[in-house]
């Protein structure tokens, strides 16, 4: 873009400077003013039918789409006046004619476009006479149900299937005020990122069979946070209603997941859920495990490492933050060591957005424990020793893992479960889950991102990198960190590929990390 | 008129003048008509002559928009290396227009004429016509012509021994009305839902396949020959002399209650009063005439009084706060219902708009409910008023013209025959019973 030369423009009387070929609706958003829009998506090619983004141009003889009108030197564009306001109305209540005012019992309701607008700028009442169209509720296939009478036939659907997924599969049917989505025979929405449809639809017309009647949008707390599903670390909102994640939602990331998340990476969110969580921190007591503070604890996991040879087991899904301090405690002892397993899956690409795919990796940091320097083995306690301590960090386990795990002089579980069938432990230290702490990952393309806190932990749980932070110092180490951007800051000081990189640049959108043969050579940072 | 009757002395005769000889359907015979000969000179002439030629003799679309053709020819920028095209609107589904079916059927060479000439204009080798799904007799006219014309190497990679490559496709819609809108039409030949595109890029930058593309009536094609050969001088004579806009002749439908319904060719600027009473023979015996639409139904009524005073050109049915439309002359005599014309029209938009834009998808259905409830006799007060309104939010705001066209006839019936409707509205006429099937 450096060479487009800028156009200059006023729009609601403020003036800004875009790109030539940017359209009025992106320009005035530089300017902070919403064009309400309903078939335009800044992920799907314009359509321009909605009708909602009207403008009014200056020296136009008619008002102009602003999804589909490009800037012009000089432009004066007017959203607010009594011209463009009786457009949007009337669309609005030309929208509604067929919609049925059902908001109470529709899980849109509070995060719906047409509610949203016609609040804003909709008629009180309705001219609207006869009898509305009525059309059956009916079953996409895959997560997605379809409820015809409350689409507005925007598009947006049909555009993301055919365009962006790249397998057309629906359909406008029908002409006149008759239309509605179809589904192209023998086709459904079972694509692996379909269900990107649901939140594309900007009213209730496509619906999440999963979320169905779960919870009401207004309820619902968010946080910014990153898929745990993959290596790809799409850019997420957790959604969470009474500490309970209720769903996962795509963010905004024009470097990662453009506006997008695959059906896979939406599940994901059950396993933030599971209830059979360690509470307390445990340790070995006659045969079976006694709950104990956390002082004596950490204690104790001291003195069962102490002067002892470790093998860590690091799960992938750990923070960057906890692979680093899990490192640090393998470096005590004289031959450290510290693998891990990544679990896979098939790769499924969105064909339409360039580097975007569910990764065949279904760990969000193999980069991360790379780069710390584990290794990644298909059966990685193979090189456990007898005379070793093995921590599993929230590994999961396999029936071999576990007669591997048999040889070790000890075993310290710091996770979120107790992993069946594990004899010998000795402590076990309860931790957060991604959810439940603060944090980075690396992607495969090693861009370094934040995720937050979204739910409170479970019983006495702590943060993992916290929990191995007093660990360290159990251990006569020096680490002494409240708070998990001061784990980062360690983290970067101490290595040369995340070098200058702070909690406060990554921000929430994440930077690449600078590894060696990027520095050395001048390839593009993905 | 020509076919079925014989044409009135008052008629001018330029593309109608074989309507109803069987000999001129086939290449003999209108070669023995002096068919062709355009064809052959043009093809020796360059390009942009051509373009002139039709510029100066100020032909104009004859689909409806009236857009000068010459000038819609030199938008297509010869030699940038892109291929050209040239789409031949013969998707006249406007109601009360049936002009170009019956250029198709009598003299469909000389529609391939014109598109081959024109395509030659604007540096085309491929015309696509473009059939409305309902013409089957054209369809098969147009075909066999074509295929005669390519044996006899009028058309083909060496059109006419000139070295020149024209071809020329006949394309089968499916009939749905919205393709005749020329973006929705290229969108239908490109094998896809027919549906309007945004505007700009217009057609000559970005068109079928996205190249540089022209799209003219049949009506606007068949005379080119014409001009070509009677050059444009001869063509510009045929006009109003207080009003050189509007030239040539024009083929005007007639139907609705007129003794005669049917095909006149008339100079531009014939004065519409004449023409009803004279050519068309007025009203049916014992009838008046109460209203017209004078070009296809996607334009305002007129009253008797404005069609009396009418000329019929561009200008002098705009005049008259109509349009010359695509000269689809619909005629109503005192014993027609306006509310339940105005109805039958709304429904018949409702049924076909394309279902993108918001405001024609629920402003075409919207309007037909309220204007059939008002002729069922359930008619209120306020409806009049509302379908104002939405006629008003479904004029100038939509991607095509559809929503603009069904707003048309109902504000402009609404602004003549307003009492028509409250004497419904008030009568409160009670609903028949409704038939079990």
């Amino acid at each position: 873009m450096a060479d487009t030369p800028l156009v200059n423009l006023t729009i609601e009387g403020r003036q800004t400077s875009v790109p030539a070929g940017t359209t009025i609706l992106e320009a005035a958003k530089t300017v902070g003013v919403l064009i309400p829009h309903y078939c335009y998506h800044p992920g799907l090619p314009i359509a321009g039918v909605c009708r909602m983004c009207l403008v009014d141009v200056e020296k136009a003889p008619k008002l102009a789409p602003a999804c589909a009108t490009y800037v012009a030197e000089g432009q004066v564009v007017t959203v607010h006046n009594a011209k463009a306001r009786d457009a949007r109305t009337g669309v609005l209540e030309m929208l509604l004619i067929n919609h049925p005012l059902d908001c109470p019992i529709c899980d849109q309701s509070g995060e719906c476009e047409l509610q949203d607008y016609t609040y804003a700028e909709g008629r009180a009442d309705s001219r609207y006479r006869e009898p509305k169209r009525f059309n059956p509720v009916e079953d996409f296939g895959g997560d997605v149900l379809y409820v015809p009478n409350r689409c507005i036939l925007c598009t947006r659907c049909v555009r993301f299937m055919e365009d962006v997924a790249k397998e057309p599969t629906l359909n406008v049917s029908e002409r006149g005020d008759r239309a509605y989505i179809g589904c192209f025979e023998g086709k459904d929405l079972t694509h692996p990122w379909s269900g990107n449809v649901v939140d594309l639809c900007p009213v209730g017309a496509l619906l999440s069979k999963d979320f169905l009647n779960k919870a009401r949008a207004w309820e619902l707390d968010r946080t910014a946070s990153v898929c745990p599903g993959c290596t790809q670390g799409c850019n997420t909102i957790v959604e969470t209603r009474d500490n309970v994640v209720m769903r996962l939602k795509p963010r905004s990331n024009e470097d990662v997941n453009g506006y997008f998340m695959c059906d896979y990476g939406r599940t994901t969110y059950r396993a933030l859920n599971r209830r059979d969580r360690i509470e307390t921190p445990l340790v070995a007591d006659n045969g079976g495990m006694e709950s104990i503070g956390w002082e004596l604890a950490i204690e104790s996991a001291g003195n069962v490492l102490r002067g002892r040879k470790v093998f860590i087991l690091a799960s992938p899904s750990l923070s960057n933050e906890a692979l680093h301090l899990l490192k640090r405690i393998s470096a005590i002892s004289d031959g450290g060591r510290g693998a891990f397993r990544v679990e896979r899956g098939d790769e499924a690409p969105l064909a339409g957005v360039e580097d975007l795919a569910l990764r065949a990796e279904r760990a969000p940091n193999v980069r991360g424990a790379e780069l710390m320097g584990f290794r990644e083995s298909d059966s990685p306690l193979t090189e456990l020793t007898r005379d070793a301590v093995l921590i599993v960090a929230d590994h999961p386990l396999r029936a071999n893992d576990i007669t591997h795990a048999a040889r070790a002089a000890a075993v310290i579980v710091i996770g979120t479960t107790l992993p069946e069938g594990l004899r010998n432990v000795a402590v076990a230290l309860p931790i957060a889950n991604m959810a439940e702490e603060e944090g980075t990952f690396t992607n495969l393309r090693g861009r370094v991102q934040r995720f937050l806190q979204a739910k409170v932990a479970p019983g006495e749980s702590r943060p993992s990198w916290s929990v191995l932070a007093d660990l360290l110092g159990a251990l006569g180490e020096s680490a002494q960190h409240y708070t998990a951007s001061s784990v980062f800051a360690a983290l970067a000081a101490s290595h040369a590929d995340f070098s200058g990189l702070t909690y406060d640049r990554l921000g929430l959108r994440g930077l690449p990390v600078l590894t060696a043969q990027q520095a050395a050579g001048a390839g593009g940072v993905a | 008129m020509g076919y079925p009757f014989k044409p009135h002395p008052r008629e001018t005769l330029v593309l109608s003048k074989y309507f109803g000889e069987r000999e001129a359907i086939s290449l003999d015979g209108w070669q023995k008509r002096g068919g062709y000969v355009a064809l052959k000179n043009a093809l020796g002439m360059d390009p942009v002559a051509i373009t002139n030629v039709v510029k100066e003799s100020g032909l104009r679309g004859r689909g409806g928009a009236g857009f000068p053709t010459g000038l819609k020819w030199s938008f297509m920028k010869l030699g940038d290396g892109k291929p050209h095209y040239l789409c031949c609107n013969a998707d006249e589904s406007e109601p009360g227009t049936f002009k170009d079916r019956e250029i198709m059927r009598w003299t469909p060479h000389a529609l391939i004429e014109g598109c081959a000439i024109a395509s030659y204009a604007i540096g085309a080798e491929t015309c696509y016509i473009y059939i409305r799904g309902e013409f089957t007799e054209p369809l098969l006219r147009m075909e066999a012509a074509v295929t005669e014309a390519y044996a006899a190497g009028i058309i083909g990679p060496n059109a006419m021994g000139s070295g020149k490559t024209v071809n020329v496709w006949v394309h089968k819609g499916a009939g749905a009305y919205i393709c005749g809108e020329e973006t929705a039409m290229m969108n239908s030949i490109e094998g896809k839902r027919g549906n309007p595109r945004i505007k700009p890029p217009f057609p000559a930058v970005s068109g079928v396949f996205g190249m540089p593309t022209t799209i003219n009536n049949v009506e606007t094609l068949a005379a080119v020959p014409h001009i070509l050969n009677n050059g444009a001088e001869w063509y510009k004579k045929m006009a109003r002399p207080d009003n050189p806009k509007s030239t040539g002749t024009k083929l005007w439908s007639v139907c609705g209650n007129v003794a005669r319904p049917g095909n006149y060719e008339v100079e531009m600027g014939f004065p519409f009063k004449d023409f009803l009473y004279d050519l068309c023979g007025g009203p049916p015996t014992g009838r008046k005439f109460k209203a017209v639409i004078p070009g296809g139904s996607s334009v305002p009524f007129m009253n008797m009084e404005e069609a009396e005073a009418a000329f019929m050109d561009y200008e002098g049915m705009v005049a008259q706060g109509t349009m010359l439309g695509s000269a689809g002359c619909i005629v109503f005599d005192d014993t027609q219902s306006i509310p339940k014309q105005v109805a039958r029209l709304a429904r018949f938009y409702a049924h076909e708009s394309c279902a993108q834009c918001t405001q024609c998808r629920e402003g075409t259905a919207w309007t037909t409910k309220i204007v059939e409830r008002i002729v069922a006799g359930n008619g209120t007060s306020e409806d009049l008023d509302t379908l104002l309104d939405i006629a008003e939010q479904m004029t100038g705001k939509t991607i095509c013209v559809l929503s603009d066209s069904c707003a048309a006839p109902v504000v402009s019936a609404l602004q003549r025959f307003r009492g028509e409707f409250e004497a419904l509205i008030k009568r409160k006429v009670q609903p028949a019973v409704p038939v079990v099937a």
